[in-house]
């Protein structure tokens, strides 16, 4: 048995590198599959805003850690065995479009109506509408929430150690295991995962006094 | 690709289901009814309370609010043990969802209480009260009611996240999914089973937050406004 040493410790920030890969790869699928399901959730079309509502119930109704093994224990029976941080993104991808889906479409909704309806009197198609007139001032109003739900994200990420990528919160259970300092090791890794998420959440509150959006 | 459904161990695997489902039940009610209760006192003295406690609590709310609830559930679990103090998994578990919980509720009362006018609290101080009776009489009931829909949404996604208690071996619906799972070789039905008893549970608290919204709040029934 070890003691808990500067190794472990650069072990630690190191596998924080894979904790904030796999952030980045949940966001970036995930603000693409968000932005689909926002704009079919305000679509014209019954059935596109039917499939996004039950699309969104259902991810939102089970646990993000039961998703993680359908991907990874289903979709490995039905084909080739997924990589771990194949599986991971996959199903952070789908839960983190789930809530941005949601949290988008209300930033597009709270975009006032006479603005859609002035942009019809200057006779713009419906795409012109999103790209001139209603996202952009949606984005404005989408930008605190979206950087306070990248902290759910980057938390979540934690998950992803349960199906054995070696990330931040694996890496502090096989430090834990050879030096068994629990209350050190985990405190160590929370403390990582703060000094990630604290400065998102600040953000988070400062653009939205910043944009004052707030009411 | 020739995969074929199977949910035949479903017929003599229903009980373990069931059981691991009501464990979920069990530990979440408890988890929130003590964690709406820490949360509610700690948002009191985050707005009342002495401004070094209520730095305090707003260290507390920060520091679980930015890191993972399973490295919580760890510290809880491994580290209480190395004090010398052995828990039971659902024990620690109960633990670290309440602390956990009530961070998220403290930030949401906060907001709760912060949104009642002052006016109010000024009349109640006018007619004499004192102020642990304006805050029990006149702030908290509206300032529930006003963040209802976040405090019972929240409450869901804590039933939920308690699905990861299942990695310190509390046997909740999790953790019986797991054990069936590696049983059968039946990865892809059990999950898809879990998920849909999951999304029931889900349905069930909504719909008894519904209700005791209803009870709670008949006020707002009666006079059809929101205060």
């Amino acid at each position: 048995m070890r003691e808990f040493n500067s190794f472990h410790l650069l072990y630690l920030l190191d596998a924080a590198k894979w904790t904030i890969a796999l952030s980045l790869i949940a966001f970036v699928g995930g603000a693409v599959l968000g932005m689909v399901l926002a704009l079919w959730r305000l679509s014209k079309w019954r059935a596109l805003r039917w499939l996004a509502i039950g699309y969104i119930q259902l991810v939102q109704g089970t646990p993000l850690l039961i998703l993680l093994f359908l991907a990874y224990f289903g979709l490995g029976i039905l084909g080739a065995k997924l990589e771990p941080v194949v599986a991971a993104g996959l199903a952070l991808t789908l839960y983190t479009g789930a809530f941005l889906g949601e949290i988008w479409r209300g930033c597009i909704q709270s975009v006032p109506k006479t603005q859609w309806e002035a942009s019809d009197c200057l006779g713009l198609a419906r795409f012109q509408q999103y790209v001139w007139v209603i996202l952009p001032q949606a984005a404005r109003i989408a930008i605190p929430p979206t950087v306070g739900f990248m902290v759910q994200v980057v938390k979540n990420t934690s998950l992803a150690s349960i199906i054995g990528f070696i990330e931040l919160a694996r890496a502090g259970q096989i430090v834990n295991n050879s030096t068994f300092q629990p209350f050190l090791v985990f405190i160590c890794v929370g403390a990582i995962y703060f000094a990630l998420c604290y400065p998102l959440s600040v953000a988070s509150r400062y653009l939205e006094r910043r944009l004052n959006v707030a009411r | 690709m020739s995969y074929e459904f199977d949910f035949a161990f479903l017929a003599d695997r229903w009980p373990d289901f069931l059981a691991g489902a009501w464990l979920t039940i069990q530990l979440t009610v408890v988890a929130i009814t003590l964690g709406f209760a820490l949360g509610t006192t700690c948002a009191v003295l985050r707005v009342y309370g002495h401004p070094l406690v209520a730095r305090l609590v707003g260290a507390y709310v920060e520091i679980i609010r930015n890191t993972p609830l399973l490295v919580q559930i760890f510290i809880v679990y491994f580290g209480i043990a190395t004090l010398g103090l052995k828990l039971s998994a659902e024990m620690s578990a109960i633990i670290a969802l309440v602390i956990n919980v009530g961070a998220y509720t403290t930030e949401i009362m906060r907001a709760g209480i912060e949104s009642i006018p002052r006016t109010q609290v000024e009349a109640a101080d006018c007619l004499g009260l004192k102020r642990l009776q304006v805050i029990l009489h006149i702030v908290l009931l509206p300032a529930m009611e006003r963040v209802y829909p976040a405090l019972s949404s929240q409450f869901v996604l804590l039933m939920l996240a308690s699905s990861i208690t299942s990695q310190i071996s509390a046997e909740e619906l999790t953790a019986v999914a797991n054990l069936i799972q590696s049983d059968t070789y039946r990865s892809f039905e059990v999950y898809i089973v879990v998920a849909i008893v999951y999304l029931a549970l889900s349905f069930l608290y909504r719909f008894g937050f519904w209700v005791i919204g209803a009870f709670l709040f008949v006020r707002r029934r009666r006079l059809g406004t929101a205060l």
